[in-house]
């Protein structure tokens, strides 16, 4: 190829990715990896068995509907009706992507336009803002701020954002804002009053909401996951994403699901059918029999569901005790299976680690990867870059992970 | 500053119906406010409508025999479902993510398998990308290499998500058409009768072409492009520095001795190439939704940037059973236990019966050399049966295959979907058939409608009230079409 432009203009600047730049690092085998959200758990027997059953019939080997497989927009819609007032129709308003991750991209190029604003609340799933850039628009962010409390174990939840801070992030153009709760990398569940200040701005300013709520089933002790799709004059305005990977510890199965009003849902079906047309088959009818099963079970601490996240809170307790024996100080997450630490107080010899431009934390993983044979992700990978000082004090680190990390001191 | 909602949809019906016990109805009716702002982005103007949707509702209203999308209907070979299920049974780490640009030993595969067809050095990280099928790896060449403005060549007809995914990504589809020959009275039309006209197809290359994009097995015509033919795309794209996006979703599907060529092979086309291929044409899983792409880095790695930014990670499983699948293919490569070879046999004898049933209800099919499909001119009946109900200017082919599907049983695809709008009213006299099918479908209870004497009547005036023994009848329940390899 010659003197032609390759590339088109959509994709400048989207080229480099954290994960693929610190999965490499920690791909050597004598590192524990606590980076990438990936469940080093087995998914439950049943999953597995069903998916194991379903490949053996021929039928569901071909082509399935492209908007999701008939047996698993059922279950969905049956699942979810249970959480919203209104019944949900599985053709019209759910749609099954590629993860999670394909139901942000199907909204976003669906609905996101060039010269539109969308706001991300940071620090944010990396992915966000690359999505918006590609659609030609703009991220507006605002960081959700907190302080340590003295005395106190510092909590996801003290993490908040300013009302008018956030109403000021507002304007005619503001086309939707990107929530996440339970939220990556922080591990903070939106409160109702805090969801409803949310809401009152996306309904003043006539804005959509973009509702990434993988983690649902994520919360801890104390805490509920609420959805803002079942606030009043949300549920017109609202896309409520969904995943398979994260519920059923299935994250290799890469789907994910899009739920919402017909109006909105038929735009990322649109994309759909311009871009990967249809899920695979096989996996889909495992999904939804795995979903049938504990469907029937919803108040069972047997259910998925509940005893998920039972097994979580002992390990995120566990976390928190080992990052505070290491000398790091936890933000204990009400929900989401990461958890982020402040790493400053440790005061890390890292004058060996070449690239002074990189943030603290850049430097601080890749210092305890080479050095300690551990990894994790720098959160200032989830700020955008005029941001990254923000927040280069931390670190997050997943806990989906068996329960005995091999000892470790920094 | 308070923006009052201008356009108000109060579905009465529907909130009175989806409200549920105890829900107020000022709640419901607030819940009805639509946003007044635009919703759609633009770029899916005009790109909305699907035609398989339609015809595909429409099929299964119907209970028919259908041979309208391309699947087949017998299961994919032993070998293939075994290292599904090997995938599913082995390490429970293959329910995790696996690498973003594809499964480390498919992408292995992937490389040594298409260097050796293509003589070409194939690096599996620099020049392989996995995708959601060939349909996802199509998409994300458009969306990394197709910019606003940019022309992209498109030969009619056409797989029709060519023609949206240009518009998607801002480029501007210049159309050039596959033309028939006449054919001599008696003789059946043939694809390789349908060829471009060299001097046409130069006209549409412009500064502004940045891609052609070449279906090679053709659908839905069904024909293979010969090395000259692709001499000729290759010499134009490399005169006018052109990138080729390759379909080769049908490579293994070739019959009568031909032989499939990937342009990426010819000389000086390796480095502005991507080709395209399928597990699901290539193991008869169309299900398992895993596609590639293949070419040279400085292609490939804005491939890579969509890639990450789309769907990120493809399933693992899938990937893991593919490359299990190619393992076995590699080993009996050439030689008659390939499934590559026993395929496009098994399925050329498909394309046989199609032919002659076709020909039996006055329908006159274009033999195909490759591919799912074949298409059959319908004049006949256009000239005996011209207004068959539908829109006022609803292409006929498209009424046609309503008519088809309310009165003979079977469903099938007009062919006019496969064109540009502009041309689709000089090609609404032809009709598409998968022949992938050896056998009824479970829905196929319109046997019970066919001629009780089980004799073939021709013509449209046939006494025969329906057509579903087009499809070859298998002499065993729950059949294997291909016994003898497993």
């Amino acid at each position: 190829m010659s003197l032609k432009i390759i590339n088109a203009k959509r994709i400048e600047g989207l080229d480099s990715n954290v994960w693929i730049e610190f999965t490499k690092l920690a791909a050597d085998p004598s590192v524990v990896n606590l980076g990438q959200g990936l469940p080093d758990i087995s998914p439950p027997i049943y999953v597995k068995e069903k998916l194991s059953e379903i490949a053996a019939i021929d039928s569901l080997n071909q082509y399935t509907r492209g908007f999701g497989h008939p047996s698993l927009v059922k279950a969905l819609a049956c699942l979810y009706e249970k959480f919203y007032q209104n019944q949900i129709n599985p053709n019209k308003e759910i749609l099954v992507t590629v993860g999670a991750y394909g139901s942000l991209f199907n909204a976003i190029q669906g609905l996101i336009d060039e010269g539109d604003e969308v706001i991300i609340i940071m620090p944010f799933y990396d992915c966000y803002e690359p999505m918006v850039r590609m659609a030609g628009a703009t991220p507006v962010f605002i960081p959700l701020r907190s302080k340590p409390v003295d005395g106190k174990k510092w909590s996801s939840s003290d993490w908040t954002l300013d009302p008018q801070e956030l109403a000021s992030k507002f304007n005619s153009k503001t086309k939707a804002i990107i929530l996440n709760t339970p939220h990556n990398p922080i591990g903070k569940v939106y409160t109702k009053e805090e969801l409803q200040v949310i809401a009152d701005l996306c309904i003043k300013y006539d804005t959509l909401c973009i509702s990434d709520e993988v983690y649902e089933w994520l919360v801890y002790t104390g805490n509920k996951h609420l959805k803002i799709a079942t606030f009043p004059g949300m549920w017109e305005r609202t896309i409520t994403i969904g995943s398979a990977g994260k519920t059923f510890s299935v994250t290799g199965w890469k789907l994910g699901w899009s739920i919402g009003p017909h109006h909105l849902i038929k735009h990322l079906q649109t994309v759909q059918q311009n871009t990967i047309y249809t899920c695979a088959t096989p996996l889909q009818e495992a999904l939804a029999q795995a979903f049938w099963i504990d469907i029937k079970r919803m108040d069972d601490p047997e259910c998925y569901f509940n005893s998920l996240p039972k097994e979580l809170e002992v390990k995120r307790d566990r976390m928190v005790h080992l990052l505070e024996s290491l000398g790091l100080k936890p933000i204990v997450p009400d929900g989401g299976y990461f958890i982020i630490a402040d790493v400053s107080l440790l005061d890390a010899d890292l004058s060996d680690m070449k690239d002074s431009n990189e943030p603290y934390d850049y430097k601080f993983v890749k210092w305890m990867t080479k050095n300690k044979k551990l990894s994790a992700i720098p959160v200032s990978a989830f700020c955008n870059a005029e941001t990254k000082l923000q927040f280069e004090k931390f670190v997050r680190f997943c806990f989906i992970k068996p329960l005995q990390p091999p000892p470790l001191r920094l | 500053m308070f923006r009052n909602v201008t356009a108000i949809h109060l579905h009465l019906a529907g909130v009175f119906q989806r409200k549920k016990a105890g829900t107020s109805l000022a709640r419901c009716l607030h819940q009805t406010f639509a946003m007044a702002k635009r919703l759609p982005a633009r770029r899916l103007d005009g790109i909305d409508h699907n035609p398989w949707v339609e015809f595909g509702k429409m099929a299964s209203e119907y209970d028919v025999v259908n041979l309208g999308q391309g699947f087949p209907d017998f299961p994919p070979p032993d070998f293939a479902v075994q290292a599904f299920q090997n995938a599913l049974s082995s390490d429970f780490m293959l329910n995790q993510y696996t690498k973003a640009f594809g499964y480390p030993p498919l992408t292995k595969i992937l490389a040594s398998f298409f260097g050796k067809l293509l003589e070409q050095e194939i690096d599996p990280l620099k020049n392989v990308l996995v995708t959601v099928g060939a349909y996802g790896a199509l998409f994300t060449a458009f969306q990394a290499l197709v910019d606003e403005g940019d022309e992209v060549i498109i030969i009619e007809p056409f797989f029709d998500c060519y023609e949206p995914m240009t518009l998607m990504a801002g480029g501007r589809p210049v159309f050039v058409t596959l033309k028939p020959s006449p054919t001599q009275d008696g003789e059946l039309d043939s694809a390789s009768n349908w060829q471009l006209d060299p001097t046409e197809l130069a006209s549409k290359f412009t500064s502004r072409t940045k891609a052609l994009i070449l279906n090679t097995p053709n659908n839905p015509v069904g024909k293979v492009f010969s090395k000259a033919e692709l001499e000729l795309v290759a010499s134009l794209c490399q005169q006018h520095d052109v990138i080729c996006i390759s379909d080769e979703v049908y490579q293994w599907l070739v019959y009568d001795g031909h032989q499939h060529v990937s342009i990426a092979s010819l000389p000086g086309m390796w480095e502005r190439t991507v080709t395209i291929g399928s597990a699901g044409k290539s193991f008869s899983a169309t299900g398992w939704k895993v596609g590639w792409a293949l070419g040279p880095d400085s292609l490939m790695k804005h491939l890579r940037t969509v890639h990450q930014n789309t769907v990120y990670h493809c399933p693992t499983q899938g990937q893991a059973a593919v490359a299990q699948s190619f393992q076995h293919e590699q080993l009996h490569f050439g030689q008659p236990s390939s499934y590559f070879v026993q395929l496009p046999q098994a399925v050329w004898r498909y394309r046989d019966h199609m032919v002659r049933s076709l020909q039996s209800v006055g329908l006159r099919p274009v033999v195909p050399q490759g591919s799912y499909f074949l298409i059959a001119d319908i004049s006949d009946f256009k000239s005996k049966m011209p207004d068959l109900p539908g829109d006022v200017d609803e292409p006929y082919d498209r009424r046609f295959v309503k008519w088809m599907i309310r009165n003979k049983g079977l469903a099938a695809i007009p062919v006019s979907v496969f064109y540009s709008r502009p041309h689709q009213k000089h090609f609404d006299h032809y009709v598409r058939f998968c022949f992938v099918k050896c056998r009824m479908s479970p829905r196929s209870r319109p046997w019970t409608r066919s001629c009780g004497n089980g004799r073939m009547n021709s013509g449209p005036d046939a006494a025969c009230s329906s057509w579903p023994h087009l499809v070859p009848a298998c002499s065993l329940p729950g059949c294997q079409p291909f016994p003898g390899w497993a």
